[in-house]
């Protein structure tokens, strides 16, 4: 491949991937929020539960 | 009260079916040959830009515009638009955000149906043996509703029929049983399906497996960037254009599936978590697989030639041949990846289209899941089967201009003054906010009120009076003629009406005037199904107000 054509495949995956995988990351470690929440596979998660 | 009590089943769930929803067949067919004809790597400046200043917006946007929505039980863009708008005919603007979906479902779905067809005939070994001409008829032969590929009658019927019992029948499980379900399978197989399609497309060796060029001519081709084109507002057109499609906003499904979530619970990080994920899919992906693969075959000027048809002919009457060049399973086995991944693509974006006709009929007028869902299915069968009967004449191409271009600028364009100028920027932010496991960078607040709504006024303008051959510097220096792609010449056939005009073969003056005829109907098929929606929009006015909601 040409060099421009390499940067600008190479910057623009690395840039897309990067915060693709950012932003989900930032998701998966997002801290818990109290029940009742919008998710219901958590209903009955303790860790979740508020506290009266 | 609303017989709506759906919810999601994970935050991961919401984000791959919200991803799902947005990564679609554009995403692979659309964004390479854009960008081969735009540009090249040079299209990818405008495209990024774009996807800041109006994609990014426009997503956050319509997330909270749903979760608002939500909050007062309204699943649905009428009742959502009507809750953040004082006029009364706000909830007839969001009438949009239900005739979209079924309009663009009963064509995308027959769109689906090819795939789902092909998956078949990759396993079958249809495609082995044949050159590229008899690949090419195969196709031609099964959108001849007439013909039969499979030895089944109607083939093609068959295929969509089945395509959309599947649809309509996971819609029925619900939300978290069925769309969310789907999406947890589907996008994950998508990735894995391009990730090694990809491998091929990069490692593609000329005088291998009957290539003619190495991978790194395609990827010269499309990446190779041109910056002269970045002057050009056509091609600042074709990328703000792109992103739109690409997100599915100005559709409605955004707002449906983000009314499920509550005011406490984030949207702003899951927008951009779901949004970001259909960019990696889009260009490293999508980049990857099409362009590569076909000119390490087929060379630059045949694809060329092949891309001015649009991205539909490579993938299905290109493609399936070029895989047989890599032996029988090999071959088996990338068009089952190839097909399944388009399929999937195509099926995570169908489901959403249903739920806002679903969303609206639970909320208005308490129907249950099941009988939504099959009265979807039903509606989306009947506005359907022109496309399948009359494919060629145009009819497939009419719902995909007015339903899936046209009327998404439109919405789109409308509810951001809504949110930025009417509900106000400042209740419009604290929504974005509500909840948020993100810091929102405050230009946005800037971008949103006033960058966004000029770029989608810019492209709409630009859709409307398109200058011939994209000429902007001709049309500006006074000789402004429109092209047969404006939405002005559109309405008036102009294209189909000069065609006419030159023709002379009896033969070819019938078919033109047949397509002529089709292309009207199909108008007047589209302009009822709005009306009849709107319809069923003033009936749940009235029962609300009987009920005192109001």
């Amino acid at each position: 491949m040409n060099t421009s054509a390499l940067v600008v495949m190479l910057g623009t995956m690395l840039l897309v991937t990067g915060l693709m995988i950012y932003f989900f990351m930032r998701v998966l470690n997002a801290p818990p929020k109290p029940e009742p929440d919008s998710y219901l596979d958590n209903d009955d998660d303790p860790d979740r539960q508020a506290t009266p | 009260m609303s017989a709506n009590k759906e919810s999601w089943g994970s935050r991961v769930g919401l984000i791959l079916a919200m991803a799902g929803n947005a990564v679609g067949l554009g995403n692979f067919l659309r964004f390479p040959v854009q960008a081969v004809q735009n540009g090249g790597g040079a299209f990818i400046i405008p495209y990024l830009v774009c996807f800041l200043v109006m994609g990014i917006p426009l997503l956050w946007i319509e997330w909270s515009m749903g979760r608002f929505g939500g909050r007062f039980g309204n699943h649905s863009t009428p009742y959502i638009v009507d809750t953040m708008g004082k006029h009364r005919l706000w909830k007839y603007i969001g009438v949009f955000g239900i005739w979209t979906n079924i309009a663009v479902a009963a064509y995308y779905c027959y769109l689906e149906s090819w795939t789902l067809s092909y998956v078949f005939h990759s396993i079958l070994g249809t495609f082995n043996g044949l050159d590229q001409e008899g690949v090419a008829s195969f196709f031609d032969t099964y959108v001849s509703i007439g013909d039969s590929t499979l030895g089944i009658p109607y083939e093609a019927v068959v295929f969509y029929i089945l395509c959309l019992l599947l649809n309509t029948w996971i819609l029925s499980k619900g939300l978290s049983g069925g769309v969310e379900r789907v999406a947890k399978i589907g996008m994950p197989l998508l990735i894995v399906f391009g990730m090694f399609l990809a491998y091929k497309g990069f490692t593609i060796k000329a005088g291998e497996a009957g290539a003619s060029f190495d991978s790194a001519v395609g990827l010269n081709f499309l990446w190779t960037p041109d910056y002269t084109q970045l002057w050009s507002p056509t091609v600042w057109l074709a990328a703000a254009g792109q992103i739109f499609f690409t997100l599915s906003v100005g559709m409605g499904t955004i707002h449906c599936y983000a009314s499920y979530v509550r005011s406490k619970d984030d949207i702003a990080l899951n927008a951009m978590s779901a949004g970001w994920m259909n960019e990696f899919v889009e260009v490293v992906l999508g980049a990857s697989i099409l362009i590569p693969i076909s000119i390490g075959y087929l060379g630059i000027d045949r694809v060329q030639e092949l891309v001015q048809q649009g991205g539909l002919g490579l993938a299905f009457k290109t493609l399936p041949f070029l895989f047989t060049q890599w032996g029988e399973v090999l071959g088996a086995i990338a068009g089952v990846m190839w097909f399944g991944l388009l399929f999937f693509a195509g099926i995570t974006s169908s489901l959403a289209m249903g739920t806002p006709w679903i969303g609206f009929l639970q909320d208005e007028f308490n129907w249950k899941r099941k009988p939504a869902a099959w009265s979807f299915g039903l509606i989306v069968l009947i506005l359907g089967m022109p496309t399948v009967l009359f494919f060629h004449y145009g009819v497939f191409d009419e719902y995909d201009y007015w339903a899936g271009t046209v009327s998404l600028v439109v919405f789109a364009l409308v509810e951001t003054i809504l949110f930025a100028w009417v509900f106000g920027m400042d209740r419009g932010w604290r929504e974005i906010n509500s909840g948020a496991d993100i810091k929102v960078p405050d230009i946005y607040k800037f971008i949103i009120k006033f960058v966004t709504p000029v770029l989608l006024l810019w492209v709409f303008i630009g859709s409307l009076v398109t200058p011939k051959g994209g000429d902007w510097g001709k049309a500006l220096s006074g000789d402004w003629v429109l092209d047969d792609s404006s939405i002005i010449n559109k309405i008036k056939n102009s294209s189909l009406k000069r065609q006419l005009a030159e023709a002379t073969d009896p033969a070819i003056i019938e078919q033109l005037q047949e397509t002529l005829f089709f292309v009207n109907a199909s108008r007047i098929l589209l302009i009822s199904v709005f009306l009849g929606i709107a319809a069923l929009v003033y009936m749940a006015y009235k029962k609300r107000v009987r009920e005192g909601r109001i």
